[in-house]
C-alpha cells in the first residue's frame, strides 16, 4: 500500500512504486480530471503538481511522491487559479477541453513564480503543452489577462 | 447523397425541403418534449403528427425547469453543442442558465444529417449548423408556441399577450410562470401547423458578438467527463496489440507471463489484434509487454511510404485513370501557349492525433442491452457494427454519445466502426462478466492508420504572350476516402468527389481547364482529416498559382481577382483579408513577406495573409490575418476560435507532420516523432467576419486549407523557395 497526499487528502492505493502518478491517480484514487495524452512527457495533458512544481504525471512515479504534496486539477485553488479560471471562461479559451486541466497546471505554475510574463516566458513554460485544438493564440492572451487582473 | 454531391458542385448546401420533418409532441413525466419525424413531401397530403419518443426528441422541458437540448450533431470541440443551443434559446426564449446540451442517438429518421443524404446520423464536412439551423429552431418555436397557449389558457388571456424572455411566460396582468410550471399543461395543446421563426433583425442570440460558450467552466476545473473518464463499478481496462503492419492478422500468441502478473484479468484474441484485461491501466500496460505475438503478414501492405510515393510518381506523369473536368481544350492550349509551367507537389499520410486517444466503453446490462460509450460521429452505423462484434442485434446496442477530446474526422469511421467494434467484441470475449473500457495509448493511435492520404499532385499551366493563364492541367494521385467509407457516394465513372474537392472546382476562370485523378490501391487505411481533399488541393492550386503569378510578372492579389469572375464571395474576403494585413501598403519588418490564400470549402470562404520570415532556413510565421464568410454567423465568438484553431492546427501539419512507414511499419508513435504545432510556433491571429445573410455553414474546417498556401506564398516571396514537398521541416 502506497500513500499519497492528493488535494489535501491521503489515498491509500495498492500501486507499485514504479506505477506513474497519472494512472495512480485516475484509476485508484479516482480523480480524472487530469489526463491521459502521450505517457511520455511529450503532451502536458497529464500535468500536476508535486510540492508546488508542475510535473508530468506520467513521467513521474508512486514512489517519487512519497512524503510529498500532490495536487490535481481538482484541488487546485487560490487567487491565481481563481483569477485562471475566470479568464479562461470569459474569453472562451477551451474547445474540447481535454488538454485544459494541463494547461492551466502549467498557466498557474507560471504565474505563480512570475507575476508578469512575457511572450517569450509563456512560449518557454507553455510548449510542452500540446493543444490539438489550436487554442495557443486565447492561452496566451489570457495568461497576459490574468497576470493584469492579478497585479491590479 | 445528392445533398453530398452539392458539396462538390456550387449549389448552397441549404436544408431542402426534399424531406419534410413533421413536428410532434409528447408529455415525459409531466414534461414537455418536442421533435420532429420525418415525412415524405407528398403534396397535398396532410400527415399527422407522429408519437415521439422521448428519447429521441429534441427538445425537453421537465417540470423542475430545466431544458435539455439533444443534440443530434456531435461535438468534439467546435462548439456544435453550443451552436444548437443558440439556435434553440433564440425561438424558445430559454435562459442559459436552466440548458444542457446532450449529445442523441438511435434514430435515424429524427436525427439523420441532411447534408450526407438524409439516411443517417452523422456530424462531418462542417455540416452541424448548415444542416440543423431551420429544424432546431422550429422545435424550439414550436415548443414556445405551445407553453405561451398554455399559459394563456391558464390565465384566460389572449396568447398574442404572453411575453417570453430568460424561461419565464409573462402577462401584462403581472401573472407569470417558469418554462416548468406550463411544461405539463403545453403537453395538451395541439402541436402548431406552422410555427413563424423570428425575422433576423428580431435575434437576441444568434450573432451575439459577447455570447460565450456554455459549457467550459467544467473545462476548467476537470469535471467536463470525456470517455476516458467513464467509471462503472467493477471495471475493467483493456489495451491493445495492433499487427505492426496494416492488414497483418495474429498467427499465434504467448500470454502465459502476462497471465501470471498482478491485477490482469484475460489476455483475448480479436479480430484485429490482441487485447489485454486487467484491473486498472497500468496493470494492463505492463502485461501488454509480456505477451509475445507471432504475425501473419501474408496480406499486409509492406510498401514503405518511400516507395508509395515513388509509385505516384511515375503515375502522375501518365494519364489520369478519371477525369473530373475538362472544359476546352487544354492540350491545343499548351501547344499554343508562350509559356508552359510544370510543377509536382507532395503530401505524406497525415495523422489526426487528437488530445484523447481513441477509447470506447462497454457494458452489457441485466436486461441484455449493450451499452457503449464512446464519441460516436456515425452512432448509427457504428450500432450495427458493435452489434455484429458482439454477435447481438443492433437493437441490443445502446450508444451513449461521450464529448470527445479531439476528433479531426478520426472518430468517424463507418467502415469498419473501428474502436466501438473492437471494445464490443472484448466485451464478448470475456463474456461480458465486467463493464470494459478500451484504452488506445498513444502509439496505438498513431499507428492505427485512418490517415489523411498521401498524395503526388502534378500541374501543368500555360500563358498566353501578354501573360494570360490560358489553360490548366492538374492530375492528382492517391487513395480515394469514400471507396473505403461510404462507397455509394462514389460517381458513376468511379470518382470520388473527395479526391478533387478544391481542385475540380476551383473557383478561378481557366478558358482551358483539366483536372484528373489516379486513385491509387495501397493497403493503408485513410479517413478524412479535417477539410479533406481541400487539406492539399488548395496547397497545390494555390501555391502553384503563385509560381504562375510570378513567371506573369503579376501581383498574386491582383492576378487571383482578375480570375475570379462571378465569385463575389471570394472576392470579399480576398479584399478584406488584403486590406486589413496592408496588403501592397503596409512597410513590413526586413526579412518579412507577405503571402496569401483563399479557398472555399464545404461553402464557406476564407482567404488567409500570412506574415512570414525565415530563420535558420526554416519558416517562422509571425502573423495570419484571415477573412471569413460562413453566411450567418451564428456565434462569432466560436467562428473566431474556431478560425485560430484550424490556423495552428493546419499550420502544425504544413511545418513539421508526417507518418511515413518503412517496409509497412509505421516509423511515428508519439508526439516526439510526429509534431504538431505548439505554442512557440504559434502566430498571432486577427480574424475578420464577413456580415452576411446567407444561410449559415460550417465553421470548423475551412479555415484550415489556406493557411499552408499562404505561408508557403510568404516563404517564396521571401526567398524565392518554393515549398513543393510537405512537410516544409523535414527533420523535426
Ligand atoms: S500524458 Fe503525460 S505528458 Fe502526455
Ligand atoms: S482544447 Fe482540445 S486539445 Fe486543447
Amino acid at each position: 500500500m502506497a500513500k499519497l497526499n492528493i488535494n489535501g487528502t491521503v489515498h491509500e492505493v495498492d500501486a507499485p512504486g514504479d506505477m506513474p502518478l497519472l494512472w495512480a491517480i485516475r484509476d485508484l484514487a479516482g480523480l480524472s480530471g487530469t489526463k491521459f495524452g502521450c505517457g511520455l512527457a511529450q503532451c502536458g495533458a497529464c500535468t500536476i503538481h508535486l510540492d508546488n512544481e508542475p510535473v508530468r504525471s506520467c513521467q513521474t512515479f508512486v514512489e517519487d511522491a512519497d512524503g510529498a504534496t500532490i495536487t490535481t486539477i481538482e484541488g487546485l485553488n487560490g487567487k491565481v487559479t481563481d483569477t485562471v479560471r475566470a479568464v479562461w471562461t470569459e474569453m472562451d479559451v477551451p474547445q474540447c477541453g481535454y488538454c485544459q486541466s494541463g494547461q492551466i497546471m502549467s498557466a498557474v505554475a507560471l504565474l505563480t513564480a512570475n507575476k508578469m510574463p512575457t511572450d517569450a516566458d509563456i512560449d518557454d513554460s507553455m510548449s510542452g503543452n500540446l493543444c490539438r485544438c489550436g487554442t495557443y493564440h486565447r492561452i496566451r492572451a489570457g495568461i497576459h489577462e490574468a497576470a493584469k487582473r492579478l497585479e491590479a | 447523397m445528392m445533398n453530398i454531391m452539392r458539396k462538390y458542385g456550387l449549389e448552397p448546401a441549404m436544408e431542402t425541403s426534399r424531406r419534410q420533418f413533421i413536428v410532434g409532441a409528447a408529455a415525459v413525466t409531466g414534461g414537455l418534449v418536442v421533435g420532429f419525424g420525418a415525412g415524405a413531401a407528398t403534396p397535398g397530403k396532410q400527415k399527422e403528427a407522429p408519437t415521439i419518443d422521448p428519447f429521441d426528441a429534441y427538445i425537453q422541458i421537465s417540470a423542475d425547469n430545466k431544458v435539455t437540448i439533444l443534440s443530434s450533431q456531435f461535438d468534439m470541440g467546435q462548439g456544435s453543442y453550443h451552436g444548437i443551443a443558440t439556435l434553440v434559446i433564440e425561438e424558445l426564449g430559454a435562459s442559459w442558465d436552466q440548458i444542457t446540451v446532450q449529445g442523441a442517438s438511435g434514430n435515424k429518421a429524427y436525427y439523420a444529417n441532411l447534408a450526407f443524404g438524409g439516411t443517417f446520423q452523422g456530424s462531418g464536412g462542417s455540416t452541424s449548423i448548415t444542416s440543423f439551423y431551420t429544424r432546431y429552431r422550429t422545435a424550439g418555436a414550436t415548443a414556445r408556441t405551445m407553453l405561451s397557449e398554455a399559459a394563456a389558457k391558464a390565465w384566460g388571456v389572449p396568447v398574442t399577450e404572453i411575453s417570453v424572455a430568460e424561461g419565464r411566460l409573462a402577462h401584462k396582468s403581472g401573472k407569470s410562470a417558469t418554462f416548468g410550471d406550463m411544461a405539463g399543461a403545453a403537453v395538451n395543446v395541439p402541436v402548431p401547423k406552422n410555427v413563424t421563426l423570428k425575422a433576423p433583425s428580431e435575434w437576441t442570440e444568434i450573432g451575439r458578438v459577447d455570447a460565450r460558450r456554455h459549457d467550459t467552466a467544467s473545462k476548467t476545473d476537470g469535471t467536463h467527463d470525456f470517455t476516458i473518464d467513464v467509471k462503472l463499478p467493477g471495471m475493467l481496462t483493456a489495451v491493445m496489440i495492433h499487427p505492426p503492419r496494416f492488414g497483418g492478422t495474429v498467427k499465434s500468441f504467448d500470454a502465459a507471463k502476462a497471465k501470471s502478473m498482478p491485477g490482469v484479468v484475460d489476455v483475448v484474441a480479436l479480430p484485429r489484434g490482441v487485447a489485454v484485461v486487467a484491473q486498472n491501466t497500468w496493470a494492463a500496460l505492463q502485461a501488454r509487454d509480456a505477451v509475445t505475438v507471432q504475425w501473419d503478414d501474408s496480406e499486409a501492405e509492406m510498401r514503405g511510404t518511400d516507395q508509395i510515393i515513388a509509385e505516384y510518381k511515375t503515375l502522375a506523369t501518365g494519364k489520369p485513370g478519371i477525369i473530373a473536368v475538362d472544359t476546352g481544350d487544354a492540350d491545343e492550349a499548351f501547344a499554343g501557349a508562350a509559356k508552359v509551367l510544370e510543377a509536382e507537389y507532395t503530401f505524406p499520410y497525415l495523422a489526426h492525433a487528437a488530445m484523447e486517444p481513441l477509447n470506447a466503453v462497454a457494458h452489457r446490462n441485466a436486461d441484455g442491452i449493450l451499452d457503449i460509450w464512446g464519441g460516436h460521429q456515425m452512432p448509427d452505423i457504428y450500432q450495427d457494427h458493435a452489434a455484429k462484434a458482439a454477435g447481438v442485434k443492433p437493437e441490443q446496442v445502446r450508444m451513449n454519445i461521450m464529448k470527445t477530446g479531439g476528433g479531426f474526422g478520426r472518430r468517424a469511421c463507418p467502415a469498419d466502426g473501428d474502436i466501438t467494434a473492437e471494445v464490443a467484441s472484448i466485451a464478448k470475449a470475456i463474456g461480458f462478466t465486467a463493464p470494459v473500457k478500451l484504452q488506445w495509448t498513444r502509439e496505438n493511435d498513431m499507428r492505427g492508420g485512418r490517415y489523411r492520404p498521401a498524395y503526388v499532385h502534378r500541374l501543368k499551366a500555360g500563358l498566353d504572350a501578354v501573360g494570360n493563364l490560358v489553360a490548366w492541367d492538374h492530375h492528382i494521385v492517391g487513395q480515394s476516402i469514400i471507396k473505403d467509407t461510404l462507397p455509394f457516394l462514389l460517381a458513376k465513372n468511379g470518382l470520388d468527389f473527395m479526391s478533387v474537392e478544391g481542385a475540380a472546382n476551383m473557383p478561378y476562370t481557366i478558358p482551358n481547364f483539366r483536372v484528373g485523378v489516379t486513385n491509387a490501391e495501397v493497403g493503408v487505411p485513410v479517413l478524412w482529416w479535417r477539410s479533406v481533399g481541400s487539406t492539399h488541393n488548395a496547397y497545390a492550386t494555390e501555391v502553384f498559382l503563385d509560381e504562375v503569378a510570378r513567371a506573369a510578372g503579376k501581383d498574386p492579389l491582383a492576378m487571383r481577382l482578375e480570375l475570379l469572375k462571378d465569385k463575389p464571395r471570394h472576392v470579399g474576403v480576398l479584399k478584406l483579408a488584403a486590406e486589413k494585413a496592408g496588403w501592397g501598403v503596409k512597410t513590413i519588418p526586413k526579412g518579412h513577406a507577405l503571402g496569401l490564400s483563399v479557398h472555399e470549402s464545404f461553402h464557406s470562404y476564407v482567404a488567409e495573409v500570412a506574415e512570414v520570415s525565415v530563420e535558420e532556413g526554416l519558416p517562422k510565421v509571425h502573423r495570419v490575418v484571415a477573412a471569413v464568410d460562413c453566411g450567418i454567423p451564428i456565434n462569432p465568438n466560436v467562428i473566431e476560435a474556431q478560425v485560430q484553431g484550424s490556423i495552428g492546427f493546419g499550420l502544425g501539419a504544413i511545418l513539421a507532420e508526417k507518418v511515413t512507414m518503412t517496409a509497412g511499419v509505421v516509423d511515428q508513435g508519439n508526439y516526439d516523432t510526429y509534431t504538431p504545432l505548439r505554442m512557440n510556433a504559434m502566430p498571432d491571429v486577427d480574424v475578420h467576419i464577413v456580415a452576411s445573410d446567407a444561410s449559415p455553414t460550417g465553421i470548423g474546417e475551412p479555415a484550415v486549407p489556406p493557411i499552408g498556401p499562404a505561408v508557403a506564398n510568404a516563404v517564396a516571396a521571401a526567398t524565392g523557395k518554393v515549398y513543393r514537398d510537405l512537410p516544409m521541416i523535414k527533420d523535426g
